[in-house]
């Protein structure tokens, strides 16, 4: 027990004690109300893509035909590539969490550091990706190229209108994959601080469910915008 | 100001310097940071409404021409939704209370509580800077495609209401979690005081409805920086979707900025009418009830807009369900009152004064849900007539009843009840003179956000704008001696109103964490006998 200043602490041999915030009675319910918030959080990313999700399926339906003309311009190979990477990084991290709560400490740093290496493959495959675009027009809305495209654009004049899409759903997940492989190296040096193991390992579990969220939005992604038709 | 029981020790000198303040994790320091930045918003936002009344003293031009006057109604608009109204019962209020009265030392998540007021602060500061460029004359909606083309600083516009708000979103969340796990023991949630179920309903509003709106914005910026299309029909797009979207968040928005004042007045009725409050569970669910319909009500603010005649017929008939979980709570807030013994201190003034212009606001809202009323008034002073009585005479009258109640518990002091009463005269007074005769313009045919009306308007107009000035001395006039009695009112003791809820079994002003001894709950908050 403590003071009211000073919430409980909890200690693990070999790791640093973890002082449980001074409003809670105990770890445990430290560690619940953490829980809970990312549970929440998750549901508001969720409402903020839903927006981008409805504008898809309210534009596919206008424009089936332009949809299925214009994906084919998209890589189906190097968009199946990334989600075989992503499913992988999402089972790294997994591990990673797993190994944590049983204090084994180097396994856990080499897990986090294969999840962030595999996002790093990602976002390079989806840098080819964006260069090949934009080297050949394939643009949003006004920025898109209509004399290279000449031919999908007589066709679908309304193509432009994938590309946003494209951009803004790829791009608004790809910055999700940085702030995931921002927040992953940042568990990883509170790891090497020896600041995680089986008394204490909320950080590393919640930064778990943002990249397992991650990667269940390209999950939903790649089928919609790569395979249509 | 000293407390025999903490030896003098509260959260005001707990810690000393400006930057104990800038960087505090104490909930009641962020509340009251929080409800310093609004009132100063709430200034700015009055300023800007003071000119454009001044604006229309005569017919043509009075002080300012048409384009700055595009700007200044935009600028009112959106500070006071956004910068106003939206953060101030939960950010302010909120964060003071909500807490104690759970019986908590602080809120799940401190830091995120600090980091909130930033961002709000953050989003403040952005939007605003908009004013130094070529400002903004989207009007608050920013309705397509005219914000996607007008020249003015759209974008700093839009990227401060983005940023702003996240810092509602975390709060909300923050609030969930808080109501969830930080329960005082046998605080069980049939014995929860009726504000923490309001604001907690609001949280839930804030929490799913929020970042719908921060997509749409976030696409609004980059139909502007990059023509995506997506809201301009020349592209492709929809501009009738930027406004589904658009209201798919703020028409759940007004109940975010009216379930917290809800949650206000149904802890002051029963406090000065020293009786328990009638129906209990009614309003705590009906709260739920108004938050659940809120969602499916946004169609109303397009019933000109070229959607289906299926959808209007739709929107139109949920829209009036609105009134009915609103009535469960007036009722229930009357029966409370039914052979009380009331107190008329400010608090319950300002909440008689919330009860009869709220209800016209909520009476008006149902002309403007009639399809065929709302064709002939869509766009007129009627509609602005109708959400100011929501808006100020129900959300802000329950705002200033909010700050006088809980005044002595974050100050320790009493406002002056003399002055506190002249102000609230002047309010009510100045309230109604200002926009009454707006329905009657507006029920005539003047439309709004236009910069001149024609001749026949000329003395409504003239009795509105007087009004403002009444209205803007009743405001001043409250700043002035809540100002003063901060610092040199009477002390006011840990109970003044003899209230049930935790927050008055604290020291006035509280101790660092909120209590001596932390409260075991035995019984709901209202078991008041007269």
């Amino acid at each position: 027990m403590s003071d009211a200043h000073h919430g409980h602490v909890v200690e693990h041999p070999g790791s640093k004690p973890h002082v449980v915030a001074h409003h809670f009675n105990d770890a445990d319910h430290e560690f619940d109300a953490s829980k809970q918030g990312m549970w929440v959080f998750m549901v508001t990313e969720v409402l903020m893509l839903g927006g981008l999700f409805v504008a898809y399926a309210i534009f596919r339906g206008l424009y089936p035909e332009m949809f299925k003309a214009a994906h084919a311009y998209l890589s189906v190979k190097m968009g199946a590539t990334n989600t075989v990477v992503l499913l992988t990084s999402s089972l790294t991290m997994a591990m990673a969490v797993s190994a944590t709560q049983r204090g084994e400490r180097n396994k856990a740093l080499g897990l986090l550091a294969a999840t962030v290496a595999l996002a790093g493959v990602f976002l390079v495959v989806k840098y080819f990706e964006y260069s090949h675009k934009i080297h050949s027009g394939l643009l949003p809305g006004g920025l898109f190229g209509t004399e290279q495209n000449a031919e999908l654009i007589k066709n679908f004049p309304k193509a432009p209108l994938f590309f946003s899409l494209y951009f803004m759903m790829t791009g608004i997940h790809g910055l999700h994959v940085v702030i995931g492989m921002g927040l992953i190296l940042w568990i990883m040096k509170r790891t090497s601080a020896k600041e995680f193991g089986p008394h204490f390992y909320t950080p590393v579990e919640l930064v778990g469910f943002y990249w397992h969220f991650v990667d269940l939005v390209w999950i939903y992604l790649f089928p919609l915008l790569y395979l249509v038709g | 100001m000293g407390h025999s029981a903490t030896g003098g020790h509260n959260y005001i000198n707990h810690e000393k310097g400006l930057w104990s303040w800038l960087s505090t994790l104490d909930h009641k320091r962020i509340g009251l940071m929080y409800l310093f930045s609004v009132l100063t918003f709430f200034l700015m936002g009055g300023f800007f409404a003071t000119l454009l009344r001044i604006e229309h003293l005569t017919g043509g031009q009075t002080i300012m021409d048409a384009n700055t006057y595009n700007r200044v109604f935009t600028y009112h608009g959106a500070v006071m939704v956004f910068l106003v109204i939206i953060p101030a019962i939960p950010g302010a209020l909120g964060n003071f209370v909500l807490p104690m009265m759970l019986g908590a030392k602080d809120v799940a998540f401190p830091r995120l509580n600090l980091a909130s007021y930033y961002i709000f602060m953050a989003g403040a500061a952005i939007a605003l800077s908009a004013l130094l460029f070529r400002g903004a004359d989207s009007g608050w909606t920013f309705y397509t495609p005219y914000s996607t083309s007008t020249n003015t600083t759209v974008i700093l516009f839009v990227l401060g209401a983005f940023v702003a708000g996240f810092a509602s979103i975390l709060t909300g969340l923050n609030f969930i979690i808080t109501v969830h796990k930080l329960r005082a023991e046998g605080l069980t949630w049939s014995r929860l005081p009726l504000f923490i179920w309001a604001v907690y309903a609001t949280s839930i509003v804030q929490v799913l409805a929020t970042p719908v709106l921060a997509i749409t914005l976030l696409l609004l910026i980059f139909e502007r920086v990059a023509q995506i299309g997506i809201f301009d029909p020349a592209l492709g797009g929809d501009a009738v979707l930027f406004q589904h979207f658009f209201w798919f968040y703020s028409h759940p928005a007004v109940y975010i900025m009216i379930l917290p004042a809800m949650g206000v007045i149904s802890e002051l009725i029963p406090v000065f009418s020293r009786k328990p409050i009638f129906g209990y569970k009614a309003i705590a669910l009906s709260s739920f009830g108004i938050a659940l319909v809120a969602f499916v009500v946004w169609g109303h603010h397009m019933f000109v807009s070229g959607q289906s005649e299926f959808a209007n017929f739709l929107f139109s008939i949920i829209t009036m369900l609105v009134a009915v979980p609103t009535g469960v709570k007036v009722f229930s807030w009357i029966g409370t009152m039914y052979k009380g013994a009331i107190r008329f201190n400010a608090p319950m003034l300002y909440a008689f004064g919330f009860l009869e212009m709220f209800t016209i606001g909520g009476l008006t809202g149902v002309f403007c849900a009639t399809l065929a009323v709302d064709v002939h008034i869509t766009d007129t002073y009627f509609v602005v007539a109708h959400f100011h009585y929501v808006m100020v005479g129900g959300a802000i009258m329950a705002l200033l009843g909010g700050i006088h109640y809980w005044f002595p518990k974050m100050t320790g002091r009493m406002y002056s009840e003399a002055s506190a009463k002249i102000a609230f005269w002047l309010v009510l007074v100045g309230f109604n003179l200002t926009f009454f005769p707006q329905f009657i313009v507006g029920s005539q045919g003047m439309p709004r956000r236009y910069w001149s009306y024609l001749p026949e308007f000329t003395r409504l107009n003239q009795m509105s704008t007087v009004g403002s000035w009444v209205l803007a001395l009743g405001l001043v006039w409250t700043a002035v001696y809540l100002w003063r009695d901060m610092r040199k009112g009477k002390p006011a003791g840990d109970n003044p109103w003899e209230a049930q809820t935790l927050e008055w079994q604290s020291p006035s002003p509280p101790p660092h964490d909120n209590f001596i001894k932390v409260p075991v709950v035995t019984d709901w908050p209202y078991e008041y006998r007269s």
